[in-house]
């Protein structure tokens, strides 16, 4: 436990050279890994650039992995510093020094990592809202909104286990597939006819869960970007959920018009049984509910789908 | 001591080969018969019963399809060569109602878009009318989705269990799909709430591969 | 404190009495595990026939083909047998009857068979739980194999859907609900006692209660498998956990047992650890794993009766058909998710502190030297279970449930990144010119904080709403939460495990396979789960049976790698097994140097632990100090007890 003056200086001294050994290896290896984030996976990195949506939340996965790649290398590099250079040697059983704390250290790290932790979180927010929810369910009356002034509104029906879209600005026809234009911002009505679903349009980068009497809204802009999209169901709702996705295109304008037109007239022998075109629907009990509450409807006056 | 171990061990082998065996089992696959008249066609013949009669859930509906020895087996898995016409015939002696979705009356993927119900061709049925419509034949994969009319549940030749025979109610539908140029096994499901007795009408035989949740195969 | 609670003194022991030809029938009377399986059966026998002989004529059991009443009836009957018939009702009876029942007779040599018996010795109920737990993941990783398996093939389906699902909620279920307590128990039960030097544990009818319902529990969840499983995964959602087959009646009973367990542990363990530290053990010289236990049971005390509130809610929607989780009748799918989440985030840091616990525990040891900045480590673990409770709603960012406190939740999240940078602070400030000793429990403490910097950093996407718009939901969440529980967890167990064999039952390990068990491990588990994080961002969703063809390739190297992973993992048992069964290798008293309290005794541990409560003189972790002196006086004079106890008795 005793030692001089004289020690305590040499081990300060050890300790502040082993330090900038270790920050020195940190910063050479984070600015080369950030860089490579950055420049050479960052334009790769998922979900693609599809809509403006899925641009905001790549460049979100990219902050955040250059944020994270130096906090990943200083426990590395320290870790690793350690490991090599604190090692009992085969057969010493001594013990390390007596350190049981070092307020200087403590302090730093008590300071920087709550800044940077008050910092991701501002900058979370920030891009949520900069963003317009950024593709995610905002429930039913979401608060930040872009500002077209008519998106395209398509409401995403979700039930055991295929999704549907009814299209109100087309005659509330339905159709099981889904064709977007280019350029255009789209509003997406999602609910569900039984369980909980979730609605999640991986390029467009649209996600949002389907709840039984639930309209939750997320809304997406499409570029100028043509292509294929997935649409998987991202919330366990039984058997088929793994089986529960679709493909869908973006597609441009006049061939989205086109395409929308050809499906109002093959569906209008259809259209007209549907249920008006209401935000969420309740279950009929007249049969087709499954019988699993007594047949009476205590929302009987409301749209039944 | 050693031995006890290594006994116990293979012990624990066949009781989890066991368990794993059990967990595997399936339905049978029944298998489209080829068709002696016309080319690259195969039959399907199917039959749809309120209550199946047979196996640990007796009172769900359920599915029957003809093998190639004229014979009905219980199960919802079949399999049909790529690249073909299936002509397939169901025979459904269940009763009807409203769907939950009344978008699944409507027929597609099939060859002109109609099927053919008692002789009348149709591209759309109400299921809010009438006898209302038993059951659904959706394959996401496949773009098919054919409704399937229901008989009246109070007729007094009304099937009670399956298999059911050619004197009870019925209908006749009879459409054509084709298989795709891909191998891949396709899910299909029904879309009418038809678990009586369970939450929205999805849970029981509609979650169970063999009543009302099923694959067609596509091979080569 | 230290509170000396001996049998009531005047009553004789019986054994003196008892013929010794009714040796052979004896167990029989006095409850074990197979009476209480008859007493189960017997229970759940009656319960079917009550439920049937209520509700066989509903419509809804006449059309569903099942009688969910019978179901619950027959689980609840069949639990009350269960115990009858293990003789934990015999003592409370008796005492009802105004009869001053007999402590059962403590002996210091351990049977084979007193662990198959409901016994109220903490030593055996730390075995139990041990074993028990170690067989619960063993049967919950199978099922990981089996869902590993399906996902060989895009479009080859091994397992029929629903079986698959239910593999997978079968897994997620038992693995979430069971490690919950796999070092509580095991580890709390045994070693607390001897760590802050009581006699034993406050509760120890609760302690040997909060085992014995682990295990129908166990049975219960598995049993679910045989009537359809359960379709709705561990998260088990209203609705769809409402549509379910009486296989979700087993989750929902499985479930509750397991909560009351968890529930009835933490009591003991908040009561012994405030009331029962030896004299001297003051709270700035309790070992790290003592903090770590009460902070984890006061946190679960306060979250785990919202779970079974929950599963209460839950029971009555499927039983009597309320309808308070669907929306149809006025009631909310939300909920359940609330009342789930409300449980289950504090629940995740309850899997994750008494890991983290055991890791800064053992880490000293290894390292030889004190512990760095000791405060900072317990105050980072009260403050993971504080915030733990304000954190919930990230799991319901997509939910479209209260969108606009999603900023609040975000921050809320992120902020528990600061209290466990803290863990990260200790270890690496520990380990800062120690003499690194690398033996095979430091290996898997090493991997820990490995493993744990995975999960900790993707925790932070998870977190980030913009983020967590790509990853919720998918694969990327499955890897980071494998991360931080079984590379966290697990690990650290497999470190525990392999330190304390030599206490617990005076035999070490072997080294060799040691060795190679940890490499395979933990090279097969990195590659298993670092390659999910890639395949969830390219857009697979949790519990699919179904993904894109592209992601083939990866999903076979992970289903290989896990393969490898359970091979290593079943060479680590077979190691524990076969040197407890076949070579014996007798240990050294100490054969890790630890200064802790524990070590003290030597093994085997006497039936009293300490013959006299001992006075605890200095931290346990004085390594490295020239002349430390003993951690505990174990021989105390009088005085010397009042003096350290200062008097306030």
């Amino acid at each position: 436990m005793a030692i001089s003056q004289q020690e305590l200086a040499e081990r300060k001294a050890d300790n502040r050279r082993r330090g900038w050994q270790i920050f020195a290896i940190w910063l050479v290896l984070t600015v080369i890994t950030d860089y490579l984030v950055w420049f050479v996976w960052g334009p790769h990195m998922p979900p693609g650039t599809m809509t403006t949506t899925a641009a905001a939340q790549q460049f979100d996965f990219k902050f955040l992995t250059a944020m994270v790649v130096p906090v990943l290398f200083m426990v590395w590099v320290y870790g690793g510093y350690v490991l090599v250079n604190f090692r009992a040697k085969p057969g010493d059983r001594g013990d390390g020094i007596v350190l049981t704390g070092n307020r200087k250290i403590q302090g730093i790290w008590y300071v920087a990592s709550t800044v940077m932790v008050l910092f991701l979180a501002g900058f979370g927010t920030f891009e949520l809202i900069a963003n317009n929810g950024i593709g995610t369910g905002g429930g039913p009356s979401p608060i930040w909104t872009p500002s077209a002034k008519s998106p395209l509104v398509i409401q995403v029906i979700a039930q055991q286990w295929r999704f549907t879209y009814r299209w109100p600005q087309f005659g509330g026809m339905e159709t099981t597939s889904l064709d977007l234009p280019t350029n255009t911002t789209v509003k997406f009505d999602v609910t569900s006819l039984d369980v909980i679903h979730d609605f999640w349009a991986y390029q467009l980068g649209v996600k949002a869960d389907a709840n039984p009497g639930v309209n939750n809204v997320a809304y997406t802009t499409t570029t100028s970007q043509v292509g294929r999209f997935t649409v998987r169901c991202d919330e366990l709702c039984g058997i088929w959920h793994g089986a529960m996705y679709n493909y869908g295109h973006v597609v441009t304008r006049s061939a989205f018009y086109n395409w929308a037109h050809q499906m109002q007239v093959q569906n209008a022998g259809v259209t007209k049984l549907l249920p008006p075109f209401s935000l969420t629907y309740t279950p009929s009990y007249s049969g087709a509910g499954g019988g699993y509450y007594p047949s009476y409807d205590p929302n009987g006056s409301t749209q039944t789908y | 001591m050693g031995i006890v171990l290594v006994s116990a061990a293979a012990a624990v082998g066949l009781i989890l080969f066991g368990i794993f065996g059990y967990l595997r089992t399936y339905p049978p696959t029944v298998s489209a018969v080829a068709s002696s008249t016309q080319p690259n066609t195969v039959n399907l013949t199917m039959q749809v019963d309120g209550a199946v009669g047979t196996g640990p859930h007796p009172n769900w509906v359920g599915w029957y399809i003809k093998n190639g020895a004229g014979k009905w087996v219980r199960t919802t898995l079949v399999q049909i060569p790529e690249r073909s016409y299936v002509h397939v015939t169901v025979l459904e002696y269940d009763s009807g109602g409203p769907l939950r979705n009344e978008y699944w009356g409507k027929v597609s993927g099939t060859v002109g878009g109609v099927v053919n119900l008692n002789g009348k061709s149709v591209s759309v049925l109400n299921g809010a009318t009438g006898n209302g419509i038993a059951h659904t034949i959706v394959a996401p994969g496949l773009n098919l989705a054919v409704p399937v009319w229901g008989v009246n549940g109070q007729a007094s030749n009304f099937c009670q269990t399956g298999p059911c025979g050619p004197s009870e109610a019925h209908n006749v539908e009879t459409f054509t799909f084709y298989s795709g140029a891909t191998t891949h096994t396709y899910r299909w499901q029904c879309f009418i709430p038809c678990g009586v007795g369970y939450l929205n009408g999805n849970g029981g035989p509609m979650s169970a591969t063999g009543y009302m949740a099923g694959f067609f195969k596509v091979v080569a | 404190m230290a509170v000396e609670m001996t049998p009531v003194s005047g009553v004789k022991s019986p054994s003196g009495s008892r013929a010794d030809g009714l040796k052979f029938v004896k167990p029989w009377f006095t409850g074990n595990f197979f009476t209480a399986l008859i007493g189960g059966a017997i229970g759940y026998a009656f319960g079917h026939w009550l439920g049937n002989a209520i509700a066989s004529g509903y419509t809804v059991t006449i059309n569903s083909g099942y009688n969910d009443v019978a179901t619950y009836l027959s689980l609840l009957f069949g639990i009350v047998g269960w115990f009858v018939g293990l003789g934990a009702l015999n003592y409370p009876i008796q005492k009802l009857l105004g009869l001053e029942p007999l402590e059962p007779a403590k002996s210091e040599k351990r049977t084979f068979w007193e662990h198959w018996t409901y016994s109220t010795d903490h030593k055996v109920v730390g075995v139990q739980y041990l074993f028990g737990m170690l067989l619960y993941f063993l049967v919950a990783g199978l099922l990981a194999l089996g869902i590993r398996t399906e996902l060989l093939s895009p479009t080859y389906h091994i397992w029929a859907p629903e079986t698959y699902i239910e593999i997978v909620g079968e897994h997620g279920t038992m693995m979430m609900m069971m490690m919950t307590s796999v070092v509580m128990g095991p580890f709390g039960n045994f070693l607390i006692p001897l760590m802050i030097g009581s006699k034993k544990m406050a509760f120890p009818r609760l302690e040997a209660v909060s085992f014995w319902f682990t295990v129908p529990s166990f049975l219960i969840l598995l049993s679910a498998l045989w009537q359809g499983g359960f379709q709705s995964g561990w998260t088990g959602y209203a609705p769809l956990s409402i549509q379910g087959g009486p296989g979700q009646s087993d989750y929902d009973v499985a479930f509750m047992l397991m909560a009351f367990s968890m529930i009835l542990a933490s009591i003991n363990m908040t009561a012994t650890i405030i009331n029962y530290r030896a004299p001297g053990m003051r709270w700035s010289r309790m070992p790290i794993l003592a903090w770590g236990l009460i902070t984890t049971a006061f946190t679960m005390l306060l979250s785990v009766p919202v779970l079974i509130d929950g599963l209460y809610v839950m029971g009555l929607d499927r039983a009597v058909r309320t309808a308070m989780l669907y929306a149809g009748h006025g009631g909310s799918s939300f909920l359940w998710e609330n009342l789930f989440w409300f449980f289950g985030h504090p629940e995740v840091y309850l899997l994750a502190l008494p890991g983290f616990a055991l890791t800064t525990e053992l880490l000293p040891v290894f390292a030889r030297k004190p512990i760095f900045a000791y405060k900072t480590s317990a105050a980072g673990m009260i403050g993971v279970a504080t915030l733990s409770f304000f954190v919930w709603q990230h799991h319901l960012f997509m939910s479209g449930m209260n969108p606009d406190m999603r900023p609040l939740f975000m921050l809320t999240t992120e902020l528990i990144s600061i209290p466990t940078g803290f863990l990260y602070l200790v270890a690496m400030g520990t380990l800062w010119k120690g003499k690194i000793r690398l033996e095979v429990p430091m290996l898997f403490l090493l991997a820990v904080f490995w493993n744990f910097l995975w999960g900790g950093v993707t925790g932070v996407y998870n977190s980030d709403v913009p983020v967590d718009a790509l990853v919720h939901g998918s694969f990327f969440v499955m890897a980071h939460f494998h991360f931080t529980i079984m590379g966290q967890l697990m690990f650290a167990v497999f470190a525990g495990v392999y330190y304390y064999v030599p206490l617990l039952f005076g035999v070490k390990m072997n080294d060799k396979l040691g060795k190679i068990s940890f490499w395979i491990i933990f090279i097969s588990f990195n590659s298993t789960f670092l390659p999910l994080f890639m395949i969830g961002l390219l857009g697979q969703p949790r519990r699919v049976f179904e993904y894109a063809v592209r992601l083939q390739h990866l999903n076979q190297w992970v289903t290989v790698s896990a393969y490898v992973l359970g091979f290593g993992i079943l060479l680590y048992v077979i190691n524990l097994v076969w040197s407890l069964a076949v070579t014996r290798t007798p240990s050294e008293p100490n054969p890790w140097e630890s200064q802790g309290l524990e070590w003290q005794v030597g093994y085997p541990v006497p039936k009293d632990n300490f013959e006299k409560i001992p006075v605890v003189l200095r931290s346990p972790y004085y390594y490295g100090y020239e002349n430390p002196g003993p951690i505990a006086d174990l021989d105390p004079s009088a005085e010397r007890v009042a003096v350290v106890s200062g008097g306030d008795e």
